[in-house]
């Protein structure tokens, strides 16, 4: 190996990759051990009963819906938060990461508090025929109450770095505002926000503790792949759980794997030649 | 086209930048707005371009009130210190920006076309693809600049085009742009800190101190004859000495210069190093010499006068010169201004 300048390689090394095996990596092989202990068939019969496919669906639509609503919403925050300076702005600012602080069971009960029918919002919205609690609708807005701040903690810092310069060359060139949000800002902005919607997306699909609450997990309709696992697990079927558990863990995977790439390609640009 | 700036001034906050500043620029005119940093010059340079709003006075160009008439709607030309290119377009997509945005459609194949001319222009051919981050600072410059190009303004602005390049780059760089400047006969107005730089390219150039025109001329005339001891400092090295006004000559210890014009009273001399004669027996300024430079083309001494005020000279290189040294120094050349 090269001489390194900088002291400690060889402990800190040791010491990181020591921890990422214990923590990270044993407990995601004993998963999928237990799982392939299974034998093929009968994995297959359990992540495919229709009951599990059917936590999939909702599970995997309410996370891509919260995701889009988060996107959108996300960015306007984080334009909002780095563009403009108002009264309020930091308390604001502090606010969009207590998704990450608060405890997700007490984000649920109010969350389901809130939305029930005679709540504050649920008396509203079941006027206009919205039910929100115990619907796929309630799933969709814990995950998007939990996953907010990742959109705006990846966007923020990138739009606040972004050269102001920029902006002004492309006004000088005749651009119009529209034009230059779609052609200079948003390109520029690509692989912060990819980064932030997996992270959004694989919140949501694990997320659990909120959404339980609002849910009403009725199989077959609410109920969540998470729940599932967990229903599972307490009926001491280890297999099962860890079988529908590797659903999750191989969807997240390669959701991480295809952001990475769709990541790399976005930033091609900075590759020296 | 002309460009004429009316009574222009620009406060932000409660500092104020520009303080009344009129100027014109003739059509097809290369004028050097120099200064120190705070003087007020990339303020004047950001009004002409509408990057930002005058709080009073006009700005012109040609015959049209051009005052309020926001950036995209100017028709300049903007230069940035940092090039400001956009980094995830290559080279190509870059100079076609202006071209593929812009009100007016334009073919493709005629977008390619100015593209390839403009990089000729710039000596990029071979380089179109290329994104940004993979070519060096000059290059990038002369990108942006084509880039600036693109869009047909009727007015160049640079604002320190090349103070992020080291010096052999901008020497090049300015030459160059010379050159362009000359083919194209735009009107071109650029900012810099280099009185060096300001010299060496501009027609014109107007000196600004505090959000105000100290002096405003061809390189020669303010070269020859600096108005006030700003502008003989900021322009150059120049040794500073103390001294006192009777009867239009200075007197200072040792030297006595015509100062036709200058009231009665205390008084500054300004002399440039090469002005200055050093022999080891007077008449003269008496002085010790302190330390010596050397330098590929001569020797440059440092030296202290009795009354404590440091001298800079260049000498021949042959001359042997030695810290310690007592000696005189003669003025050849200098400038007397009534002390501030």
């Amino acid at each position: 190996m090269r001489r390194n300048v900088l002291p400690g390689l060889s402990l800190s090394l040791g010491v990181t990759l020591f921890y990422v095996g214990l923590i990270v990596v044993l407990p995601l092989a004993a998963l999928i051990f237990k799982a392939a202990s299974l034998g093929p068939v009968d994995y297959w019969s359990i992540i495919s009963s229709s009951r599990a496919v059917a936590s999939y669906r909702v599970t995997v639509l309410s996370a891509l819906g919260a995701t889009a609503f988060n996107l959108v919403f996300g960015l306007a925050l984080a334009w909002v938060l780095t563009r403009y300076r108002f009264p309020g702005w930091r308390l604001i600012d502090a606010m969009v990461d207590l998704p990450f602080a608060l405890p997700t069971a007490v984000a649920g009960i109010s969350l389901t508090a809130l939305f029930a029918n005679n709540g504050w919002f649920g008396s509203v919205l079941s006027e206009l025929g919205i039910k929100v609690a115990y619907t796929p609708l309630g799933i969709m807005v814990a995950m998007c109450f939990t996953s907010l701040p990742f959109i705006v903690r990846t966007v923020q810092p990138v739009l606040e770095d972004l050269d102001p310069a920029l902006e002004e060359a492309a006004q000088s060139l005749g651009g119009s505002d529209w034009t230059i949000f779609r052609k200079v800002i948003f390109p520029l902005l690509t692989p912060a926000l990819l980064a932030g919607l997996s992270l959004s997306f694989a919140r949501s699909l694990g997320e659990f503790g909120a959404i339980i609450f609002i849910a009403g997990n009725q199989p077959m309709s609410t109920e969540i792949t998470a729940l599932l696992v967990f229903i599972r697990l307490e009926e001491y079927d280890y297999q099962a759980a860890a079988a529908i558990a590797s659903v999750l863990l191989i969807t997240a995977f390669v959701m991480l794997a295809v952001t990475n790439l769709l990541q790399a390609r976005a930033l091609r640009y900075t590759a020296r030649s | 086209m002309k460009i004429r700036l009316d009574h222009v001034v620009k406060t932000f906050n409660t500092f104020r930048a520009v303080r009344d500043v009129s100027l014109e620029i003739e059509s097809g005119e290369l004028v050097a707005l120099l200064g120190p940093s705070g003087s007020g010059k990339t303020t004047i340079l950001r009004m002409v371009a509408g990057l930002e709003f005058a709080d009073g006075g006009h700005i012109y160009f040609g015959d049209q009130d051009a005052t309020d008439i926001p950036v995209r709607d100017r028709g300049v030309g903007f230069v940035f210190q940092h090039y400001a290119l956009f980094p995830h377009m290559t080279v190509q997509e870059n100079i076609a920006f202006g071209m593929k945005v812009s009100k007016v459609k334009r073919e493709k194949a005629a977008i390619a076309a100015r593209v390839e001319e403009l990089l000729r222009l710039v000596r990029l051919e071979r380089l179109g693809d290329r994104f940004p981050a993979q070519i060096s600072g000059g290059q990038r410059q002369r990108v942006a600049l084509a880039r600036a190009l693109a869009v047909d303004p009727k007015v160049l602005l640079l604002d320190e085009p090349f103070g992020a390049l080291d010096a052999a780059v901008r020497r090049d760089l300015r030459r160059w742009l010379r050159e362009i400047h000359d083919e194209l006969g735009i009107t071109t107005l650029f900012v810099t800190h280099d009185q060096e730089e300001a010299l060496d390219l501009a027609d014109r150039v107007v000196i600004l101190n505090e959000g105000q025109i100290v002096q405003e001329g061809t390189p020669e005339q303010v070269c020859r004859d600096p108005k006030s001891a700003f502008v003989t400092r900021f322009l150059g090295d120049a040794n500073r000495l103390s001294a006192e006004v009777r009867g239009g000559v200075a007197y200072a210890d040792g030297a006595a210069i015509a100062a036709d014009g200058v009231a009665n009273g205390a008084a500054e001399i300004y002399a440039r190093p090469g002005d200055l004669d050093w022999s080891a027996a007077g008449p003269g300024i008496a002085a010790s010499v302190t330390r010596v430079l050397d330098r590929p083309g001569g020797r440059r001494v440092i030296a202290v006068t009795a009354a404590g005020e440091n001298l800079e000279f260049d000498v021949e290189p042959e001359l042997a010169v030695r810290a310690g040294e007592q000696g005189f120094v003669t003025l050849r050349r200098a400038q007397v201004f009534a002390a501030s």
